[in-house]
């Protein structure tokens, strides 16, 4: 028996860029598999490619060389539009700066991914209302960002990104702008969807959040160096749920 | 997206701005209404002098008196009363294509009837006068011979003539109006035949010459002020003015060399030919109107372009969450979309008003087609397109990476 096809699959991907005719490498022949319902940490200091990786693995970049496949498709070969009708569907992100649109209530942030999937709008305010649920946000729906406080912006944009049922939740530093005690409930957040099954990658510089993921990846230079599997700890797990 | 979606987004994001948004879309709106309003002056002046054209009568030539030379002084057009009775018959009876002719002099006075009272034009002529126009009774008779002959008391108003002197239910004729206290029996009324034209009471040429007009120094027995005729076909005009007017040059011995004392005129040539006139001189306000529409767009297109920049973070947000380049740029495009719309409503809306104002205070006719604005809500579509594009497309080409780092 075969295992079962991994949800994302990176086979020697590199990204390098141009700028001003020098070429910089972000990534470097990196290979890696991520399965379904595993919640990863993507670790490494700044620069270190991480936010590349990111956006390769979020469908938003492609890899100079190498493959990124998503559910056995290369996603190179598929068109532009094909690419972000994906990510409608299947990538959920999750920001460091939140990334909420100031002028649209919380209800209305939730619900813009499906405006791009053909969803009635009755529909879609059903969904975000169980998505806002979700993430106990409920009773801000027809707030605006501003009138958020930094954890509750961070929660209504967890509830954007759930909306589509998305294959995989993309955290770019969620906790990044938030002080430690609202960044541990935003990681007790993250804890309890995976124990859902939710797949979801975490990219942070904080090793403090990585352990508390059971597989870390880290990354120095462009280059993976190492991917460990951690025996969870398990009081630290019942002390978040 | 759907285009409602697009719509919906749109009419968001502009609400949040109103001022802004009010202010780029106003050089649409000027646009929009100088040309309502300019279609609506155009072809209000078109469709009143259409309405004169008809009023004339079809195929009618004009004769009118010309330049004259006492002992080498030449006069200037009009000041002598140059044609006769008798020329109106020469005319009937010696050129074959004409139908009908009749001769008139005209002044203004006041007529009365029991305690109402108007002023209008007095027109003396002869029964061939309604022929050559045309002009059908609405009630009663024309003058008949021995009235014609006799100078006999009676009048043939003119429908507002009519209106001013009899209320509603009042059968005006056999009722006795006054003249310049000359008491006169209404024996027709006419039908109407557009404004300008039914302010108007004939009596027949001898009873306006005998009992109104005929102590003016200029008028002697003979003379008429002006001879209208009618010809049989519309091919015939030119020829039947070359004949009227040698026949004229004969019977009012014009020498060889010397101009006419009188002028043959086609006034339904003439018209059209302002008529022509009008429509360009309306072409070219409407070009000059589209100037504006055009500094518009440009206007709407900086804005936007500037509103791109603005939300740059935006559009990678949105092409992150699944935003196709096709969506932003749809996005965009119905932002200057409904921009115009609104502009080009909101123009209509100003066009119309300010041709009304224009039309009571001016006094002008205005006449506010549907086909204009069509015209000027399709152009602010085009407008909207042709300027929206550029930065719809700038915003769909924004790499999501980049705009997601902007700040």
């Amino acid at each position: 028996m075969t295992a079962p096809l991994p949800l994302i699959s990176l086979r020697s991907v590199s990204r390098t860029y141009r700028t001003d005719g020098v070429a910089v490498a972000a990534v470097r022949n990196v290979s890696f598999d991520i399965a379904q319902g595993e919640i990863v940490a993507v670790m490494g200091p700044s620069g270190s490619g991480k936010s590349t990786l990111m956006n390769m693995i979020g469908l938003l970049d492609l890899p100079s060389e190498g493959e990124v496949h998503l559910e056995g498709a290369n996603v190179a070969e598929l068109s532009e539009d094909r690419r972000s009708s994906l990510r409608a569907r299947s990538i959920g992100f999750v920001f460091q700066s939140y990334n909420l649109l100031a002028r649209h209530n919380a209800i209305e942030n939730v619900a813009l991914p499906l405006v791009y999937g053909g969803i009635s709008r009755k529909a879609r305010l059903a969904r975000a209302e169980q998505s806002l649920q979700a993430v106990g946000m409920l009773h801000r729906a027809h707030h605006f960002p501003r009138q958020l406080s930094g954890g509750e912006q961070q929660r209504v944009a967890i509830a954007r990104a759930l909306i589509a049922s998305p294959l995989i939740v993309l955290a770019d530093e969620p906790t990044g702008a938030l002080d430690s005690r609202t960044g541990a409930e935003i990681l007790a957040l993250f804890a309890a969807l995976n124990r859902t099954g939710q797949t979801i990658v975490m990219i942070t510089h904080d090793p403090g959040i990585a352990t508390q993921c059971r597989r870390t990846i880290r990354l120095h230079d462009g280059e993976l160096v190492s991917d460990e599997t951690l025996v969870p700890l398990l009081p630290k797990r019942s002390a978040v749920s | 997206m759907t285009m409602l979606q697009g719509f919906q987004i749109a009419l968001h994001a502009l609400r949040l701005n109103p001022l802004r948004s009010f202010l780029t879309m106003l050089g649409i709106v000027i646009g929009v209404a100088s040309i309502v309003t300019v279609f609506a002056i155009g072809s209000g002046a078109q469709l009143r002098l259409q309405e004169q054209i008809r009023s004339i009568g079809a195929n009618v030539l004009m004769i009118t008196p010309g330049a004259v030379y006492q002992g080498g002084v030449r006069l200037k057009d009009g000041s002598k009363l140059t044609m006769t009775e008798s020329d109106v018959q020469a005319i009937l009876e010696q050129i074959p294509e004409i139908q009908a002719a009749a001769g008139s002099i005209a002044g203004t006075a006041q007529v009365i009837h029991e305690s109402k009272n108007w002023n209008t034009t007095i027109n003396g002529t002869t029964t061939g006068h309604f022929m050559v126009r045309d002009w059908q009774l609405a009630a009663g008779r024309y003058f008949s011979g021995t009235e014609e002959a006799g100078a006999g008391k009676v009048v043939i108003l003119g429908s507002t003539v009519a209106r001013e002197l009899f209320a509603p239910g009042d059968d005006p004729i056999g009722a006795q109006i006054r003249i310049m206290k000359v008491p006169l029996e209404v024996v027709g009324v006419l039908d109407r035949k557009g404004p300008a034209q039914d302010d108007v009471a004939f009596v027949p040429l001898s009873t306006a010459k005998l009992r109104f007009l005929g102590s003016a120094s200029n008028i002697n027995r003979d003379s008429v002020a002006y001879i209208i005729a009618k010809v049989a076909a519309d091919g015939q005009m030119a020829g039947a003015r070359s004949e009227i007017e040698s026949l004229l040059r004969q019977r009012h011995r014009v020498p060889a060399g010397q101009e006419d004392d009188f002028k043959v005129q086609d006034p339904a040539a003439a018209m059209e030919a302002q008529q022509g006139a009008i429509r360009t001189v309306a072409l070219l306000l409407v070009a000059i109107a589209s100037v504006s529409l055009l500094v518009g767009g440009i206007s709407i297109m900086n804005v936007m372009i500037v509103s791109v920049t603005e939300r740059t973070r935006e559009i990678g947000i949105r092409r992150a969450l699944g935003g196709r380049m096709r969506d932003i740029r749809l996005q965009f495009l119905c932002e200057a979309l409904v921009l115009c719309l609104l502009g080009g409503a909101i123009g209509v809306a100003g066009g119309i008003t300010l041709s009304m104002t224009v039309a009571r205070m001016a006094g002008w006719i205005t006449s506010i087609d549907g086909e204009a604005i069509g015209l000027a809500l399709v152009f602010s579509i085009a407008t909207g397109l042709i300027f929206g594009f550029y930065p719809a497309h700038k915003a769909s080409r924004l790499s999501p990476i980049e705009a997601l780092k902007t700040e």
